[in-house]
């Protein structure tokens, strides 16, 4: 399972970084959204796959079972993912005023704010 | 612990001319005053009240882990230094009062001394070395602002820029000489560095501490070949002169060797380069002062003189050298600022300091003629005055110099050189602007200036008197102390006196003062001498090398900056792939030891489906709308993961998430352009494709070599302490609102920011909307649709029950503010959506910006009350109650904290989509309603 789990985040990564080398803006943001899942599947699997095993310790006091996942990326990605929405927002409204500035939607001309 | 009140008054003295200019220019003034005055009081009542060996210190921690104390000292060194620069700063203060003119912000003058004065009251204070290394970049930064406070004049700000600049590179060479002597002790403590000489020379390190000190040391005191700042900096203000370029920062230099004497010093290393140094500063200053034509030049290059004499006999090293260079310290300081003050006086009532357009003052201005004439027979070296006595001892040391073998003689022939230049500078000066006739009508016809102008100047000069004439009587006892802390082993005996019998010395003094009288006499053909010389001026050739700097740096960043985005993106990545490829390559194989989980097809499914939902996201961008299905899809494949790989918070968090990114984006498409810009071209196409590829390859490799190795986790601890520690049986929870509870905090608030940010951006944006799609399809008119409008509205208590439930089980069960905060939004979007911005408005009348906020500073506050209970901040607490009928519960204050993080996340993200939501509606502000 390890090999394709690699396979697959490396999948996301990679089309995210294309999608963010293209000269639209609409893709930069797609690209962004991209690389965050990619980024935080990264994190999360690293900590290693373990299955049925979440860390809730039982209400009747009984001890954790030998394997747990382990609970400290898990908190990690869960702040990750909601400030990659905050992130990804704000990109999107100040790349919006950019264009508003700038008028291109090109990524290779938005050089400077002077036009 | 009243040490650190000395810079600490200084310092809030900054602030006081701001408030007291109000009052007038004189009652601004005497405000500012109060706090050195406090300051110099202090000084002196410390003094008095320890006894005679003991260094008074003390510290604070402020980053133990960079070994950066905020400790402070006070010994005689210190003394000495402390009383130059609050008492010579309190005469300043009085002066500027007349000396600046109406149009002159006093305020802004008094902050900048008051900032300079904090700075070097810092400097000869600090009790560890990077403290007093943060003060003497104060000093280069205040001394700029002073330097370029007539900011309209070029020459202000090219002087300024160019002290800035000589001292700020001499300060970054201090800093990395004091790292390694760090390095070498192991702390930064001054109290163990001036103990450790032994350690220090003989480390092989010595010699690049030696340079790197020194490097600091002569940029600040303006010595040879660094010198060339100084005479630019004369464009300051007179009082500035007067201040930092007499008394004060320019003896910073000269400080610092002092105070790293006992640690440094003794080594023929040290002696040659300060000796040497010292000695040619001292006769090139000279003979510049000679030949310049400005009061303040002939001024500045004098001071570069003197400083190059103290320094030589700081380079020989004995104490009797030792007593010489602070007692010389003192006396410059006393002429030399006197005689500045005399010639901003002399400037400020003729209107010109061109020593070829005054002449005959004498008889205009009798009593500053004589105060000057005191002060320059000072700085001549002439007795009975100070001046003439700290010189005597310095050519008793420079005659009895012994360390350069039989190249000794140079030491005595270059010091009576430059002692024989510095009569005949003295007397050019004192000539040509008092008695000699005058050539040229002087701009203003001069006469005395106010009383309080000058009484700093006769202040000085009577001290001056005294000091000559009694040398005993008030300087012992500081002078003593001040040695004391700089000569490490038995105190010297010493004894001031003018008159110690024929000797050599005093023979080379009358030798000196015949010699510089016969050349002042030849001034003009010396002067005619000078001519042949191209004349070379520093500023032209510093600000040659700046701009070639400048220029080549420019080149440098075209090549690397060129404004596209995207080219730094690549460069980005580029490095980044090269980076793991270089870590993976260290690898011995890539896989590990760890052994693989068996395949099952339900995570084959799910890799397919990501895999597909990531490439068709790609290559489909150009239909926007399928990218973003695809896109989507990525989005949920990776919560259904998350759920089974025993994450059940985050699949719930990235569910929701999901939901509103997808919402977000939506919006997106619709305002952001709706053109794509023509494609790139197929080299381009293919070189990303590669990098993309390479990095993908790259991060998969780097997954699946850890996925196969044993990894350290330190889950453990919040594992085993999640119940006991933090009272929640979810122990992803209790890290988020516990354990890692400060991260959180800084979480949410990054979150509340970017949603005002937002918030105020999308304030002043101008959308208009267009009639079609980009595709030329009309809008559909049915803007909401019955159906969902009734399932939303049925849906929003349902949802707000679940999210309060999802809420409260958090600590316990999956969930918690995060899940809680964004089914709660999501819940109230889709009432946006089905109704309509405006219907919702109306019925949900508040604004989205207060909750974020308050959301923000309700955790804080939680995170605060534990201080009231004398606890770090955001420890928590918990307890169980038993309530009759629901039986025992559990009441945490991470729930509270947890309220804080619902609170922010419902807000900002409602705050988020709201508001460009508002943008597709009838309230956006369009062309005619701005």
């Amino acid at each position: 399972m390890e090999p394709i789990m690699a396979v697959v985040i490396g999948v996301i990564y990679a089309s995210a970084i294309y999608m963010m080398l293209r000269r639209s803006i609409v893709k930069l943001v797609i690209g962004l959204i991209l690389i965050s899942n990619a980024a935080n599947l990264l994190i999360f699997t690293v900590a290693g796959m373990t299955r049925d095993a979440p860390p809730l310790i039982p209400m009747n006091g009984d001890p954790l079972g030998d394997v747990v996942a382990d609970p400290l990326p898990q908190a990690l990605v869960l702040t990750a993912i909601v400030i990659a929405f905050g992130v990804l927002s704000f990109a999107v409204v100040l790349i919006r005023r950019a264009y508003q500035i700038v008028r291109v939607d090109d990524l290779d001309q938005m050089k400077d704010t002077d036009t | 612990m009243t040490l650190p009140w000395i810079p600490l008054l200084t310092f809030l003295g900054v602030f006081v001319p701001a408030l007291a200019i109000r009052g007038g220019r004189t009652v601004c003034a005497l405000a500012t005053a109060t706090a050195p005055a406090v300051a110099l009081g202090l000084v002196l009542f410390f003094y008095l009240g320890h006894d005679g060996d003991e260094v008074m210190r003390t510290s604070l921690q402020w980053l133990p882990a960079m070994g950066l104390e905020l400790a402070f000292r006070l010994d005689g060194l210190s003394l000495l230094f402390l009383l130059l620069i609050l008492g010579i700063g309190l005469l300043i203060i009085l002066y500027t009062r007349y000396y600046l003119s109406e149009q002159d912000s006093m305020s802004r003058f008094y902050a900048f001394l008051m900032l300079f004065m904090t700075a070097m009251v810092g400097i000869v204070t600090s009790d560890n070395l990077l403290l007093l290394w943060g003060f003497w970049e104060l000093t280069s930064i205040s001394s700029f602002l002073l330097i370029s406070f007539w900011s309209h004049e070029t020459t202000a700000r090219k002087g300024a820029r160019m002290a800035m600049t000589v001292t700020g590179a001499g300060g970054l060479a201090l800093l990395a000489g004091i790292m390694l002597i760090g390095k070498v002790v192991g702390t930064y403590d001054m109290g163990t560095v001036l103990e450790s000489h032994d350690l220090i020379t003989a480390s092989p390190l010595y010699p690049a501490i030696i340079v790197l000190v020194l490097l600091g040391a002569f940029t600040k005191s303006a010595q040879f070949p660094f010198h060339f700042w100084l005479p630019h900096a004369m464009a300051a203000p007179t009082p500035v002169s007067a201040y930092l370029h007499s008394a004060t920062m320019v003896k910073a230099g000269i400080f610092l060797m002092l105070r790293l004497h006992p640690a440094l010093s003794g080594t023929e290393l040290w002696t040659v380069i300060v000796t040497l140094t010292g000695l040619v500063t001292m006769v090139y200053g000279a003979w510049f002062a000679f030949l310049k034509t400005d009061l303040k030049g002939i001024l500045a290059f004098s001071t570069i003189s003197h400083l190059g004499l103290i320094t030589s006999l700081l380079g020989l090293g004995n104490s009797q050298a030792m007593i010489a260079a602070l007692f010389h310290i003192i006396n410059h300081a006393l002429f030399k600022a006197s005689l500045f003050m005399a010639a901003g006086i002399i400037d400020h009532e003729a209107g010109t300091r061109d020593v070829r357009k005054l002449g005959g003052l004498y008889r205009l201005m009798p009593i500053t003629t004589v105060l000057t004439c005191i002060a320059t027979v000072s700085m001549a070296g002439l007795p009975p005055l100070n001046g003439f006595i700290s010189k005597e001892m310095f050519f008793t040391e420079a005659l009895a110099s012994q360390q350069f073998g039989g190249l000794a003689w140079i030491v005595p022939l270059l010091a009576g050189l430059g002692g024989l230049l510095s009569v005949a500078y003295s007397l050019r000066l004192a000539y040509a602007t008092f008695f000699r006739r005058p050539r040229q009508e002087p701009p203003k016809t001069p006469h005395e200036p106010p009383w309080p102008m000058r009484f700093p100047v006769e202040l000085l000069v009577a001290l001056c008197i005294i000091v000559g004439l009694v040398p005993t009587l008030p300087q012992s006892p500081i002078l003593e102390d001040a040695v004391r802390a700089t000569v490490s082993g038995e105190m010297p005996e010493f004894h001031l006196a003018l008159w110690h019998g024929i000797n050599p010395a005093l023979l080379l003094s009358m030798a000196v003062i015949a010699g510089g009288i016969v050349l002042h006499l030849l001034h003009r053909h010396m002067m005619r001498f000078n001519r042949q010389f191209k004349p070379q001026d520093a500023r032209y050739i510093f600000e040659g090398f700046v701009q070639r700097l400048v220029a080549l740096c420019q080149r440098l960043i075209d090549r690397l900056e060129n404004g596209s985005l995207q080219r730094y993106m690549f460069l980005l990545m580029a490095v980044s792939v090269l980076a793991m490829a270089l870590g993976l390559a260290d690898l011995d194989m890539l896989a590990g030891s760890l052994g693989q989980q068996a395949l099952d097809p339900i995570v084959i499914l799910g890799a397919a489906l990501l895999i597909m939902g990531g490439v068709l996201t790609a290559a489909l961008h150009r239909y926007r709308l399928i990218s973003l299905l695809m896109l989507s899809v990525v989005g949920l494949v990776v919560a259904l993961t998350f759920a089974r790989f025993s994450a059940p918070d985050l699949a719930l968090t990235q569910l929701s998430v999901e939901v509103v990114t997808m919402i977000l984006l939506m919006l997106a498409l619709f305002f952001l352009p709706q053109k794509t810009p023509k494609e790139s071209s197929g080299a381009r196409v293919v070189r990303d494709v590669l990098i993309a590829t390479g990095f993908g390859g790259a991060v998969a490799s780097l997954n699946f070599a850890v996925l196969t190795r044993d990894l350290n986790s330190i889950s453990n601890f919040f594992i085993d302490q999640s119940v006991p520690g933090g009272g929640g049986h979810n122990v992803v929870n209790v890290i988020l609102v516990d354990f890692r509870g400060f991260d959180t905090l800084g979480e949410i608030t990054v979150l509340a920011i970017a949603g005002l940010a937002i918030f105020k951006l999308l304030n002043r944006l101008r959308l208009f909307m267009p009639a079609t799609d980009m595709e030329g399809r009309l809008w559909s008119n049915d803007r909401h649709p019955t159906l969902l409008m009734v399932v939303s509205q049925t849906l929003l208590p349902l949802a707000l029950l679940v999210s309060f439930f999802i809420f409260l089980r958090g600590h316990n069960q999956p969930g918690g503010g995060f899940i809680a905060g964004l089914i709660t939004a999501v819940a109230l979007i889709l009432l946006y959506m089905s109704r309509g911005v405006e219907w919702a408005q109306q019925r949900l009348d508040f604004q989205f910006q207060p909750i974020a906020i308050a959301g923000v500073a309700l955790s804080t506050f939680t995170g605060l009350c534990s201080w009231l209970f004398g606890y770090p901040f955001l420890t928590s607490t918990f307890d169980h109650f038993h309530l009759p009928l629901i039986g025992d519960i559990e009441l945490a204050s991470a729930l509270i904290f947890d309220g804080g993080i619902y609170l922010a996340v419902v807000g900002a993200t409602l705050m988020i989509l709201a508001n460009l939501g508002k943008l597709t509606t009838a309230h956006r502000p369009n062309k005619d309603m701005p």
